[in-house]
């Protein structure tokens, strides 16, 4: 596994800060409504995204969920294209017919946010058996929330994953809260990650606001999976900054309560702390990161608000392909 | 003489044909080859069932469980790890053993599957071909008769297509399997023993053609699956009074052939469609509404749909075969249509 050097870290904490200023700006852009539909914000559990896609490569995979965003940025997804698309635009990603829950660029290895909560499962399966038809060392990550995991495919896909030694990894984003209900009303068991034991594959629950800790934990179930020993779940246990969607009151949240440990922290500024002290970043590089992130999020609003709505004749294209 | 095989012989073929023109074909379903990890079958290399009906028999001894790949019992996993794997490069068949299990999969076809082309801007193909089976006359009960290749056609992103002979089974499958979209191709499984010619070479049907099988002038017959022969006996006996019946049959039921039965109902200007599945919003119904729509001025009666009832399919052998179309109605049905011609 690839040691946390200077080059890396570097690139976490622009990433980590390019997923922050990205969802910050969706969340005050949102309010202004140019933005249409609804958006799921992903600030706060930077850690997990940027800390499991550090190790991935473009021909490595990975499927998301309805709060995408962080994943798509740390996969690599272009910032402006992703904008556009958030706003509808011809110039997105996808042509401004996704959205912000369907954001995907398989070029990248990014198999699409998903808006059904549990539908990347089967799908990082197939990516998985390819990888593993095709003999490569390619590794598919699935992410999901806490309550994916009590969704029917959670068991069909981690079962078929682990009789079929597939190389997934099964990246759960427990950030306490399925929409409003609470991880530990919805759960049966206490975490996600001991359901593993039921599969016959590892499990390991790592506090996900931890860049460091993600980074090492998914550094060595990437590193395994990819000498061919299956999939195993890892269990980031995170918070959200923002709501289930934006408008979301969140009445639910104690802040006092079992949460609070990771309510209270943020993954970036401790981030950051780490790598000053462990001389990885200087105060002066730091910072020039944090401006230029800023700088590049700015330019992606731009863009996205100058682009043009899709022209009315693509309503009807690829629905097939020729 | 040509040589004549069972319509599942003709299934079975092309998958054949199609794996090994193809590494990327791969197949996945429940006991598709069964016996998995059975050491005394792997020593002889043999599968136990090969599919429920034995329609994918000796195809994991010819090219290996890597690729013919028994699932668990695990239809929504299996169904979208195969759109998972469509979307990466590969290009799999799957199979629904019953398409009446698709409640238990439908996310992976209805939001997945048939919209990642769109929803990524035309970034990904889904060259994925499901292979299901459906239809009563089996005596296997409400769960595993229904007939919903209609409601699975209704999905924008999704072709289906239900052939009704083994000449076209095969070759509607090898296009089914060299399609880059999602594709269900729907077996009937009362044809899978029916025999007729088929060549052994491989060869494709077009998808999104239908084919008229009897040329006629009076009355425009089309059909679905097994109801050909519903229509081909409805139009012999027509024929005695005659009446000159055309029958088409659709083949394709997503996208319908549209150019070929409205061209057939501006010559004949009477309709009838005959479809197993239930009444209200099927093939017929929607058949029925371009034809209102389109060639209104050319019909001489009101176009007519023979359906099964809306009703689950029931067990007891006479009231499944009351539940099937059959040439008696769609004389009954014919006899309102063609009073005038009589007279």
């Amino acid at each position: 596994m690839k040691e946390l050097d200077v080059k890396q870290t570097a690139w976490i904490y622009k990433k980590m800060n390019d997923i922050r200023n990205f969802e910050d700006q969706v969340h005050q852009i949102f309010t202004t409504g140019s933005i249409p539909g609804f958006v799921h914000l992903y600030a706060g559990e930077e850690s997990v995204a940027v800390g499991v896609c550090a190790h991935l490569t473009d021909k490595d995979y990975i499927t998301s969920t309805h709060r995408g965003h962080g994943h798509c940025i740390a996969k690599g997804c272009d910032l402006a294209g992703m904008m556009a698309e958030i706003y509808g635009k011809e110039t997105g990603l996808c042509k401004g017919k996704g959205g912000s829950m369907h954001i995907a660029d398989i070029d990248k290895g990014m198999l699409g946010a998903n808006g059904m909560v549990g539908g990347g499962f089967p799908i990082a399966v197939g990516a998985g058996l390819r990888n593993k038809y095709l003999k490569t060392a390619d590794v598919v990550v699935c992410f999901f929330g806490d309550g994916a995991a009590n969704e029917g495919t959670f068991h069909e896909s981690v079962n078929m994953a682990a009789i079929w030694k597939l190389p997934v990894i099964f990246v759960n984003e427990n950030n306490s809260f399925a929409e409003a209900t609470p991880q530990w009303y919805a759960s049966g068991s206490k975490t996600i990650a001991e359901r593993a034991a039921a599969y016959g594959i590892p499990g390991e629950t790592v506090d996900g606001k931890d860049l460091t800790a993600v980074y090492k934990a998914a550094g060595k179930a990437i590193d395994r999976a990819r000498r061919g020993k299956g999939p195993m779940i890892l269990e980031c246990r995170t918070y959200r900054n923002y709501g289930h969607f934006e408008g979301d009151e969140q009445k639910y949240k104690a802040l006092d309560g079992k949460e609070k440990k990771y309510a209270d922290q943020d993954c970036i500024k401790d981030f950051r702390k780490y790598a000053i002290a462990n001389k990885l970043l200087t105060v002066e590089q730091a910072d020039q990161i944090a401006a230029t992130s800023k700088a590049d999020i700015a330019a992606a609003v731009k863009f996205a608000e100058n682009s043009p709505i899709p022209r009315p004749e693509t309503l009807y294209d690829n629905v097939f392909a020729d | 003489m040509a040589r004549r095989i069972t319509f599942m012989k003709a299934i079975n073929e092309a998958l054949d044909q199609a794996m090994e023109q193809d590494e990327r074909v791969i197949l996945l379903g429940e006991d598709i080859a069964g016996g998995a990890d059975v050491k005394h079958l792997a020593d002889k290399n043999e599968d136990a069932w090969g599919g429920v009906f034995g329609v994918t028999k000796g195809l994991m001894p010819k090219y290996g469980r890597e690729r013919v790949i028994d699932t668990p019992i695990s239809e929504m996993g299996y169904m979208g790890a195969a759109v998972g794997a469509a979307a990466t490069g590969l290009r799999p068949v799957s199979e629904l053993m019953f398409n009446d299990f698709i409640g238990f999969c439908l996310d992976t076809i209805l939001a997945q599957g048939s919209k990642m082309r769109y929803m990524f801007g035309g970034k990904a193909k889904i060259p994925l071909t499901v292979r299901t089976c459906h239809g009563a006359g089996a005596s296997a009960a409400a769960q595993h008769s229904g007939s919903y290749y209609g409601i699975l056609g209704s999905i924008p992103g999704v072709k289906v297509v239900v052939p009704a002979t083994p000449y076209d089974a095969k070759g509607l499958l090898l296009a089914a399997i060299k399609d880059d979209n999602l594709v269900i191709f729907s077996e009937d499984k009362t044809l899978y023993g029916l025999k007729d010619e088929v060549p052994q070479a491989a060869y494709e049907v077009e998808i999104g053609k239908a084919k008229i099988k009897r040329s006629g002038t009076d009355l425009t017959i089309v059909t679905i699956g097994k109801m050909l022969y519903v229509g081909l006996e409805t139009a012999e006996k027509l024929a005695k009074d005659g009446i000159e019946t055309e029958v088409i049959d659709l083949l394709t039921v997503a996208p319908w052939d549209q150019e070929t039965v409205l061209n057939s109902v501006k010559k004949t200007g009477r309709l009838i469609i005959i479809d197993e599945a239930n009444p209200h919003n099927n093939t017929a119904t929607d058949i029925a509404s371009v034809v209102s729509d389109q060639v209104f001025d050319y019909l001489d009666g009101p176009v007519k749909c023979v359906c099964a009832p809306n009703t689950p399919v029931p067990f007891a052998t006479n009231l499944e075969q009351l539940y099937l179309p059959n040439s008696q109605r769609v004389m009954e049905t014919a006899a309102e249509l063609i009073a005038d011609l009589k007279n």
